[in-house]
């Protein structure tokens, strides 16, 4: 898992100037503000069409450690351990049906929310960036989640994602690794799906 | 605030309990000067710093202390403040390190404690200081028990398992190994999260509230169990379907839910999702029987040991630590435990299984934290505040040490918060440790009473 999670190798790389970077970089923004407008009106079925099913989709805990010090003393490792959660499809798919049965209380009523993203970076294509299959890209999020009256909570963070393209289903995502930049967590709950 | 005050803030004996002691900032404020320096209190566990050098930081009630093992092996807790001019000396969460170095004047501690550097100190303080003056305060009281570590600031406290009492049997199931030996666990993560709820609903949902089952209604319609991708529904596999539930309330204050088997049960057929750990837990559990004959009837479902710890004992399985950060904000640590030497598929399976249960991001806990949340909320209004809180539920029901040591009911009741918040009263008016051990309560030699109250 190591070789998927770990993208130290790529954040440096720029690929801007490369033929048929910008028409991926747009389709892949599309896909970012699809996924976000699916999540903020609640169609979670569909948006669930948008990951694969071979799935890792985890958020790393973070601790202070001094400066000289591995990743792996910062961040949880993936594949070990606990995290703030390490999801298949499955386990997903089970949140969504969670939500739908009208009696999980911490999103019943819903949060109202709105996910931003941006910094939308590609920084890894295989083969190429005009003929890419295999993707590697780094973006931003913000949500912003309001529920009941004034129980508000923002979410800030970068989001690690592989994606892989098939004829049948378009882009999908088959690793996400959500990287909040808080160390003991500032929120009651993770509801909802950054 | 006079005792007379607190009388009428817990009034166990007609079941209500006043809102102020989830919201008010004068009794939080009592609850941090009486009673969080004086119970024991739970720092942390051994696996997570396994050798000389190494430091986790940790908690005790608002206040950061460093947990960390010497040199020679010995397990120190340290308040995290420099006896100079008060910096935290160490604000990393953990790691391995020679001395604890301060930022500010960079006066230097050394693993055990001791002021070891001064700087210029033969220029500056000569003949004035005596490092031996200055050590970094250590705990007055620190007992490593089965790996956990625990920790008071009050000299004359009972030892560690005197203060556990009868509650001893019950964390003792937590922290085995699942196959009887003794002690044997190791943490494989720690949760740290804020919550903006009183501390004291989440302990008291721990003590065996096992009435807010409802809450979760969402998660055993869907399953999400260590069976459930092979159809099962409900959060967890139904270990204790054929054995005798009950609730067991601690002089000492502490009060768990645990289950008796019958003593001919059988394995009941569990992490059905991976045969070869569902053989695992079979083996354990045969294992245990074997192990421990009639006293492995026992199984720890929860439990709080007072005031501010809590576990799971099985399904998941781990120790939880409710922080205080002010009246209305708690800082939740949870300590996921596995055997040490259990395989790893095991542990990996554990694992996954604890991540969607628990914690701020676990399809369960979410459904408390809300519970927690609004339940403070909505006791702060001035109307709201002349309201008594209801726990009535299964008054005198339970019986004295049958079939175990404590005040056991058979059926769901919430004596062990009557109890609970009788000790936490305790500690407010400043009681001696006879009191606070729950030496004297007549609800262990006579039974609780029942006295029937409207609504006051």
């Amino acid at each position: 898992m190591s070789a998927v999670s770990d993208f130290s190798d790529l954040i440096g790389r720029n690929l801007a100037a490369q033929p048929g970077y910008a028409a991926l970089q747009s389709q892949l923004e599309a896909f970012y503000f699809l996924e976000a407008d699916l999540l903020d009106n609640r169609r979670y079925r569909a948006w669930l069409d948008l990951l694969a099913d071979d799935l890792t989709y985890y958020m790393p805990m973070r601790a202070n450690v001094p400066l000289a010090h591995d990743r792996s003393d910062e961040f949880t490792t993936v594949g070990e351990g606990i995290h703030w959660f390490e999801n298949d499809k499955w386990t997903v798919v089970k949140r969504v049906e969670q939500i739908e049965t009208g009696i999980h209380y911490a999103e019943e009523p819903l949060s109202r929310i709105t996910h931003m993203i941006s910094n939308v970076r590609i920084v890894d294509a295989k083969p190429d960036l005009e003929t890419a299959q295999q993707i590697a890209v780094t973006n931003r999020f913000l949500l912003y989640q309001n529920r009941i009256v004034d129980d508000t909570t923002t979410f800030v963070g970068r989001r690690h994602d592989r994606l892989r393209h098939n004829a049948g289903t378009g882009w999908q995502v088959h690793f996400r690794e959500v990287i909040i930049e808080q160390g003991i967590l500032q929120a009651k709950n993770i509801t909802n799906f950054l | 605030m006079e005792h007379s005050d607190l009388k009428t803030l817990v009034d166990a004996d007609h079941g209500m309990i006043s809102r102020e002691i989830f919201t008010s900032p004068a009794i939080y404020k009592r609850e941090l000067e009486s009673l969080f320096t004086r119970t024991w209190l739970f720092v942390g566990h051994e696996s997570l710093i396994p050798n000389p050098g190494d430091f986790y930081l940790s908690r005790m009630g608002e206040e950061s202390v460093i947990l960390c093992r010497d040199r020679t092996g010995e397990v120190h807790v340290f308040l995290n403040s420099c006896t100079h001019r008060g910096m935290k000396v160490c604000r990393y969460d953990k790691g391995n390190a020679k001395v604890f170095t301060c930022p500010y004047h960079a006066w230097s501690f050394a693993l055990d404690g001791s002021l070891q550097g001064v700087p210029h100190f033969d220029d500056l303080y000569d003949g004035v200081l005596d490092r031996d003056d200055w050590s970094l305060l250590e705990v007055d009281r620190m007992a490593v028990y089965k790996g956990t570590i625990w920790a008071s600031w009050d000299k004359d406290a009972p030892n560690f398992e005197t203060y556990l009492g009868d509650a001893k049997l019950h964390l003792d199931m937590t922290l085995d190994c699942r196959d009887g030996r003794s002690g044997g666990s190791e943490v494989i993560g720690v949760h740290r999260w804020k919550f903006p709820a009183n501390w004291k609903f989440a302990a008291e949902n721990f003590l065996g509230d096992s009435y807010h089952n409802h809450s979760h209604g969402s998660v055993d319609a869907i399953g999400i169990g260590p069976s459930a991708r092979s159809g099962v529904k409900g959060r967890r596999d139904d270990e204790m379907k054929a054995a005798q539930h009950i609730w067991i309330s601690f002089p000492e204050g502490h009060g768990v839910h645990s289950a008796m088997e019958h003593p001919d049960a059988e394995f009941i057929d569990s992490y059905l999702d991976q045969p070869e750990i569902g053989a695992y837990f079979r083996h354990c559990y045969e294992e245990r029987r074997r192990r421990l004959g009639d006293e492995a009837q026992l199984i720890p479902f929860t439990g709080t040991i007072f005031p501010n710890t809590s576990y799971h004992g099985r399904q998941p399985r781990g120790l939880c630590a409710w922080h205080p950060h002010s009246s209305g904000e708690t800082e939740g640590w949870r300590f996921f435990l596995v055997d040490t030497d259990a395989p790893t598929a095991v542990k990996d399976f554990l694992r996954h299984y604890y991540m969607r249960y628990s914690g701020p991001a676990g399809m369960t806990e979410q459904d408390d934290m809300e519970n927690w949340l609004y339940a403070s909320a909505a006791s702060k209004g001035t109307i709201a505040k002349r309201l008594k809180l209801n726990y009535q539920q299964s008054m005198g029901a339970a019986k004295l040490n049958d079939p175990l040591p404590g005040l056991v009911a058979t059926q769901m009741s919430e004596h062990m918060a009557r109890g609970y918040y009788t000790r936490w009263r305790d500690y407010l008016e400043g009681r001696d440790w006879d009191q606070l051990l729950g030496v004297d309560d007549p609800r262990f030699s006579d039974g609780e009473p029942v006295t029937k109250a409207g609504r006051a």
